[in-house]
């Protein structure tokens, strides 16, 4: 694929973009140069903020007017000069000589249209074909991105689809009309793993079939693993390392590279320990039942939780894993109460708070404690980090002078200094928020931690070193945690046994290298191959 | 579907009888006897005793409702006492000129607000962003009988291209209806048209950061198509209930345009029957008027469930 007669489709030379006046820094891109090949899938890879998805805009003309601006270099396509184009002459080239596809399917579709009409649209606005030979295409390019009953799926709305669906719809439309250069920036970020195995696969199929050249924008080096030819590798704007992916993978030469890989969580679980500890949170058979409201809904129900059961002992960590709409952030939601069982029991230290009502659950609501996945917005952002820590121990009778020292001794226990305080959270990093967010559940001294996706809104350095803190305060406190996540590698880092969730129920429990190693469940089994980079990282 | 045009048909059944109970109460909520309001400061007994007659007060409330009720539902409003004309002939006979008046007026904003209202969120915070909200600001600021009289002024005094007031019946020949149409039309638009166009410019500036207008530009879809079909259409849910509500704060409207103009409209039978203290027309209008109301609800509703497939299910 990257012999000599290979055809460059894409190449940049120099690419600088200008940020605003006011912005932390001067460029979001600054003197990138790459090129892409005929047939070649290059992965751009770097952390949030590393310019990867300007780099991509800039390509297609599509940075934000008046707020980005292509400053220097040059954007070829095929020889032709993207930067000089006029934009009548890039919206020509836009869908038919190059096409993007983007990360959030769930919202990269127009909803007031059927997602048939905004495929045929490719071809409308191209002049392509006539109406019912469109119609006819439509179905065909359905049918090659491997839709269920394309004929009736064409007559749908992206609402009435799942994001694995929507997202296949995406790649037919941008390989409509078979462009020699598709951008696809983050595409599989969104989804399930099992998903996201079959979305890169038909990416992978279509894209040898067609011979097309690939820019594929991803954070995350499982991807790169299993789909990348070559590899350029981005920081704050600039490059610093590219290269065929075997060699960035195995031999990485720049430091923020090997710092990168070396962040990665391993699939292998370290050897652990059993626990044999007392229970600290026990859950009996419970179950969540959603019930439609209204007159009309009645009868249309949504059991989101089945008859689960678990244990979690003192200083140790139990894994929730399942995919999206497994049930496991309702189980997590139940056991801390923040919505009401329909049936079962949530056992913490032998008494029982399923259906306590509120004024006799309040001494409990201390001991079980929550951290939540998005820590941009799980903070208050009109309070300051003060007053995040002490209003919890405050209300449970501490002083505030004391609340304070508490607070102070936690901010340092997290990794920040006593000058947070003072600060509001959009001062802070995601990384440093979810640290506050970490010492805000500990200050009230709780028994059991539930952290729901708590690393997987943060970058894969951050992400390393958020779960080397709750491992910390584990120990320290010893605490029973219960840790829910989709991403299989955090659990075989973080967990002493895990369960394994499918469609509300658990199919499979017992330590993390009984589980990992020899899945029993099919679904288990599913889940562990369908890991992005299994067997390359 | 038609589940959906069901459930919202039965569902202005209970309100219009709400409205109803209101309607009948109307006449026993004010102090005192209502056939002593209804025939004034110099009446009779004898007078009184007759209006008691003839309105039914001698009979039980309930009684009393149920009738009412009943000839209601068969079309039959009363009799207005001040012209002792049926009230139903009285309403029908002033329909026309209003409802002229209000679907013009309709017709105008949505044409020219909308437009508006697009072409400002796309070229936001630029020269004909601000001209047009800084004239929104201006037409909601100077009230309806300005403009009015402003217009009357200009073009029917000075300039004499349009007559200064009055009505003709479309059945008179379109022509005369229109001009005769024209100002007050454009009076009454003015304030609707800057709702409107501030409405519809928030919501377009809304969708156009969303990220199907960037898949939409990625396919290479032109300019034009990229804010009627992409931008426009979602975002006509919003745009659509205000002009909903527009529309029934156009009854309030109709009222002073039609004493501007002098135009034999409900606006002005019911300025006219307050005055005489004429209940049983009162009644009738406040009938006629919630019905209207409920009913452009109704379509509002149903047009939510035509512009955005999420709300149909």
């Amino acid at each position: 694929m990257t012999d000599a007669t290979a055809r460059t489709v894409l190449s940049i030379r120099d690419l600088t973009v200008e940020l605003p006046v006011d912005a932390e820094r001067a460029h979001a891109v600054e003197d990138v140069s790459f090129d892409v090949q005929a047939g070649e899938i290059v992965c751009l890879v770097g952390e949030s903020g590393s310019g990867k998805s300007v780099t991509a805009q800039a390509v297609l003309g599509l940075l934000p007017p008046g707020q980005l601006r292509v400053t220097g270099g040059a954007i070829e396509l095929e020889g032709e000069d993207l930067r000089t184009a006029p934009a009548a002459r890039l919206r020509s080239l836009r869908g038919r000589a190059m096409a993007m596809i983007f990360q959030e399917p769930m919202t990269a579709l127009n909803p007031v249209l059927t997602v048939g009409e905004q495929v045929r649209e490719v071809f409308e606005t191209h002049g392509v074909l006539n109406p019912s030979e469109r119609r006819e295409r439509v179905i065909e390019l359905f049918r090659s991105v491997q839709l269920p009953d394309p004929e009736r799926l064409v007559n749908t709305y992206p609402h009435q689809l799942s994001g694995g669906q929507r997202q296949r719809v995406m790649i037919a439309m941008a390989f409509a009309l078979e462009p020699a250069l598709l951008v696809a920036d983050e595409p599989t970020t969104a989804l399930d793993v099992t998903t996201q195995a079959r979305i890169l696969e038909i990416m992978r199929t279509i894209q040898r079939a067609r011979g097309s050249a690939v820019l594929f924008i991803t954070h995350d080096f499982g991807v790169v693993a299993d789909i990348a030819d070559r590899v350029v590798v981005m920081r704050t704007g600039r490059v610093v390392e590219q290269g065929p992916r075997d060699q960035i993978l195995r031999s990485p030469s720049h430091p923020y590279t090997r710092m990168l890989l070396e962040a990665v969580p391993g699939l292998e679980p370290e050897a652990r320990d059993g626990k044999a500890d007392s229970a600290a949170l026990e859950v009996r058979n419970l179950s969540k039942t959603f019930a439609g409201g209204g007159w009309f809904q009645r009868g249309r129900t949504v059991e989101a939780v089945r008859d689960v059961s678990l244990v979690v002992r003192k200083g140790e960590t139990l894994a929730v894993v399942g995919e999206s709409g497994s049930g496991k952030s309702t189980l997590a939601r139940c056991t801390v109460r923040l919505t009401r069982a329909s049936s079962g029991e949530v056992l913490l230290a032998g008494e029982d708070i399923a259906q306590l009502e509120p004024r006799a659950l309040r001494p409990f609501r201390r001991r079980i404690q929550m951290v939540f996945q998005d820590p941009f917005r799980s903070l208050n952002p009109r309070r300051n980090v003060a007053a995040a820590l002490i209003e919890g121990p405050v209300n449970y009778g501490v002083s505030r002078e004391e609340a304070l020292e508490r607070a102070k001794r936690l901010l340092g226990l997290v990794g920040l200094g006593d000058d947070a305080l003072g600060r509001y959270p959009h001062q802070f990093s995601g990384g440093q928020r979810q640290r506050i967010c970490i010492a805000r559940a500990l200050a009230l001294e709780p028994d059991v931690l539930i952290a729901d996706e708590p690393v997987s809104a943060l970058d894969v350095s951050v992400q390393a070193q958020v779960l080397d803190l709750l491992a910390d305060v584990r120990e320290r406190f010893q605490l029973a945690m219960l840790f829910i996540t989709h991403d299989l590698r955090v659990a075989a880092q973080v967990a002493d046994r895990v369960a394994v969730m499918s469609k509300g129920e658990i199919v499979e429990t017992g330590p993390v290298a009984d589980v990992f190693g020899n899945p029993r469940h099919p679904y288990s089994r599913a889940l562990l191959a369908a890991a992005p980079g299994r067997g390359r990282l | 579907m038609t589940g959906f045009l069901l459930q919202r048909l039965l569902a202005t059944i209970p309100v219009m009888a709400v409205v109803a109970v209101v309607v009948f109460l109307l006449l026993h909520l004010g102090p005192g006897d209502p056939a002593a309001v209804i025939a004034g400061d110099y009446a009779t007994p004898e007078d009184i005793e007759r209006i008691r007659d003839r309105l039914g007060l001698n009979e039980p409330l309930h009684v009393q409702f149920l009738t009412w009720i009943g000839q209601v539902l068969t079309g039959d409003l009363g009799i207005s006492i001040f012209s002792n004309l049926p009230v139903a002939q009285l309403i029908a006979q002033r329909v026309e000129p209003t409802l002229a008046l209000s679907i013009g007026t309709l017709i105008l904003t949505v044409v020219v607000a909308v437009p508006l209202g697009v072409a400002a969120a796309w070229r936001a915070g630029g020269w004909l962003d601000r001209c047009l909200m800084g004239g929104a600001a201006l037409a909601f600021a100077v009230p309806v009988f300005v403009i009015g009289y402003i217009l009357i002024y200009v073009f029917a005094i000075k300039l004499s291209l349009l007559p200064v007031q009055g009505y003709r019946p479309l059945a008179d020949g379109a022509v005369p209806f229109l001009r005769h149409l024209a100002l007050p039309v454009v009076a009454l638009s003015f304030v609707f048209i800057a709702l409107i166009a501030r409405v519809t410019r928030a919501s377009v500036l809304e969708v156009l950061g969303e990220d199907y207008i960037r898949t939409a530009r990625a396919k290479g879809v032109t300019t034009f198509r990229l804010l009627r079909r992409h931008a426009l259409r979602p975002a006509l849910v919003p745009v659509v209930t205000v002009i909903g509500i527009a529309f029934a704060l156009l009854v309030g409207g109709v009222v002073v345009t039609e004493s501007v103009f002098n135009i034999p409209g409900l606006g002005r039978l019911t300025v006219d029957s307050v005055l005489r203290r004429d209940y049983p027309v009162i009644q009738g209008l406040i009938l006629v008027f919630s019905a209207a109301y409920v009913f452009t609800n109704l379509i509002v509703d149903l047009l939510y469930s035509v512009l955005d497939p999420r709300i149909r299910e």
